[in-house]
């Protein structure tokens, strides 16, 4: 080809690596960072601090303490009670829309659903505080709403989108000839959908769900606004919880810089970081050995 | 082939360098009328108040334009340290640690007290209390005393709520009232409006927020909570927030001086800004906001337990 044309092609080649390699060195530096930052406290603190105890009260009137027990705590029960709530509803809705909705409805729900994710986190956390809490202190009787069932409704509902693509995506990649096999043998939709479609995919919804739950790790501003922020170790869904992320919103506006404090919070989010990248690095690699098995 | 045009059209490179252009034309447009900036940022109880100050300055004085944000004290603190804005609203003393960090960057913040709040304790009208001792207070707040039964209210589970640790009021209620570590039941909430709204709805609440945010512009209180009366020990009277002279006399525990921290000494519009807060106008925003204007008495009064080697100044 013409010298120019050859030119050209590399250019653009080289151009797209580089983009790529800028999204690689943004991960790799946002982790050396908070690693760097994080080791600043673990030496000035030390690791027992932070891994016994369960308060968290760096700025503390009396003694320090940096105990992530009841913050892990909060995380956990937000993040898992979320999936508890979107993992039935989220998968149920892909199988819905993939296998039993007639076209046309099709084509008004899904952009419905992904509409869902449109919706800012701060507003969730606003229908939380004023419509949601009130309604479960009414049901179970309680003082407030302000707990850790509100904010795994409110991220049940932030997750959903991402769990529905997912799952979508997956149940569509079982093949057809798995249908087709079961309904010759005399299956009707509902056999084969439980018997044969559901055990096809079983990896790839787990990873959905995975990347549902890295969602929902992640979300700040819903958990700061209507989950109470206590910093007692949650009894149940019905105390008040404060997750890492809510902690490092609350406290980095106000912390200066350079004091043990300041390096206590880069050891939340690297904490943080490597949770929700252990999720996500499972939800691939399930994903991969679909893909793998279906070849 | 496209079909050829009649009139010359704008070559389409030209057209971009245009549309740009009119996107930055409108930023050059402040500095050609030299308007001097003024930043504040900080205490969440005083935002309100200095906005409206600030607006009516503003109405004054078209060169100057001072804008305002929250975040709570330590926040505002932390950006006067950080070189970030020019006034700090803090509800409360510095801290030994950001004086500290002042001096290590080479920065003298001069304190300016420009307005009293008295921090009023707010109740649902349920729990059946009407008054308390600053040691019950305390108390309750450390997580000690757990019923309301034990203050002579109805029987139920006290529900604690309170602000974040960014707040100055945290950190002057923490320090003042409970003398030691909050419980770790305490609610944190995002700002005092969210506290009023969360004592309205629980019928075990109790919360801690400035006066300025439970009445309203005529001076009545909002429906649906009550003001607890306090008493500094058992041997001084019950004393409600809304009577000034008890808040001048120093009979109402908990009346606070209300700061603004600036850089060394202002000068310019921000002095005069600081001086209009003291006059006549200014003291009337103060008073319609819920807040009263200082009085000489009240410097001595801060019971803080940390004191700052600042220099403190009132208009």
């Amino acid at each position: 080809m013409k010298k120019s044309r050859f030119y050209w092609n590399l250019f653009f080649e080289k151009s797209l690596a580089a983009s790529a390699l800028v999204a690689i060195a943004s991960l790799v530096g946002i982790f050396l960072l908070l690693l760097a930052n994080s080791w600043k406290a673990l030496e000035r603190i030390g690791v027992k601090a932070f891994l016994s105890g369960d308060i968290w009260n760096p700025s503390a009137f009396e003694e320090a303490s940096y105990g992530m027990g009841a913050l892990l705590a909060g995380t956990g029960l937000t993040s898992l009670g979320a999936m508890a709530i979107a993992a039935p509803l989220g998968i149920g809705t892909a199988f819905f829309l993939s296998e039993i909705a007639p076209a046309a409805l099709r084509h008004v729900m899904k952009p419905l659903v992904e509409l869902l994710a449109a919706i800012p986190s701060v507003v969730m956390g606003f229908v939380g505080i004023v419509l949601v809490g009130p309604f479960f202190a009414r049901v179970f009787g309680l003082s407030n709403g302000l707990n850790a069932l509100n904010g795994s409704v409110l991220l049940a509902f932030m997750a959903l989108p991402t769990l529905i693509s997912v799952a979508e995506d997956v149940i569509q990649a079982v093949p057809h000839t798995y249908k087709e096999a079961s309904y010759a043998l005399g299956a009707n939709r509902w056999e084969t959908l439980i018997r044969v479609t559901l055990p096809a995919c079983y990896s790839g919804l787990i990873s959905a769900i995975m990347l549902g739950v890295g969602r929902a790790v992640g979300e700040t501003m819903t958990v700061l606004m209507a989950t109470g922020n206590a910093s007692a170790f949650p009894s149940g869904f019905f105390s008040s919880v404060r997750t890492l992320t809510a902690t490092i919103a609350i406290e980095m506006g106000e912390v200066p810089t350079g004091t043990p404090h300041y390096y206590a919070l880069f050891v939340c989010a690297l904490v943080l970081f490597l949770l929700t990248l252990a999720v996500n690095v499972a939800a691939e690699r399930i994903a991969t050995q679909l893909r793998k098995r279906g070849q | 082939m496209p079909p050829p045009t009649s009139r010359r059209e704008v070559p389409s490179c030209w057209k971009w360098f245009f549309a740009l252009l009119l996107q930055v034309a409108p930023v050059g447009c402040d500095q050609m009328r030299s308007v001097e900036r003024i930043t504040v940022r900080g205490s969440d109880t005083e935002v309100n108040l200095v906005f409206q100050l600030a607006e009516a300055y503003m109405a004054r004085d078209s060169n100057v334009s001072i804008s305002i944000a929250g975040g709570g004290s330590g926040v505002g603190i932390a950006a006067l340290l950080n070189g970030k804005v020019d006034v700090a609203n803090s509800s409360r003393p510095l801290k030994d640690k950001e004086i500290a960090l002042a001096r290590m960057r080479g920065i003298r913040p001069v304190a300016h007290v420009f307005a009293a709040d008295a921090l009023v304790v707010i109740v649902h009208p349920q729990t059946g209390v009407d008054s308390l001792t600053l040691e019950q207070l305390g108390r309750i707040y450390s997580g000690e005393l757990r019923d309301w039964s034990a203050v002579g209210g109805r029987p139920g589970p006290i529900s604690l709520y309170g602000r974040q640790s960014n707040s100055g009021t945290y950190v002057y209620f923490r320090d003042k009232v409970v003398g030691r570590d909050f419980s770790p039941a305490l609610k944190q909430m995002n700002g005092t409006a969210q506290i009023v709204e969360s004592v309205l709805r629980d019928p075990y609440a109790i919360g801690y927020v400035g006066l300025g945010y439970v009445v309203k512009a005529d001076g009545s209180v909002r429906e649906g909570i009550r003001i607890v009366r306090l008493k500094k020990d058992k041997r001084h009277p019950a004393v409600s927030p809304l009577d000034e002279a008890a808040l001048r006399s120093g009979l109402y525990p908990l009346v606070r001086p209300l700061y603004q921290f600036t850089k060394g000494h202002p000068s310019g519009k921000l002095r005069e800004f600081l001086q209009f807060e003291g006059s006549p106008l200014g003291q009337q925003i103060i008073r319609r906001n819920g807040y009263l204007p200082p009085w000489p008495e009240l410097l001595q009064a801060d019971f803080s337990s940390v004191s700052s080697p600042v220099e403190g100044h009132h208009f």
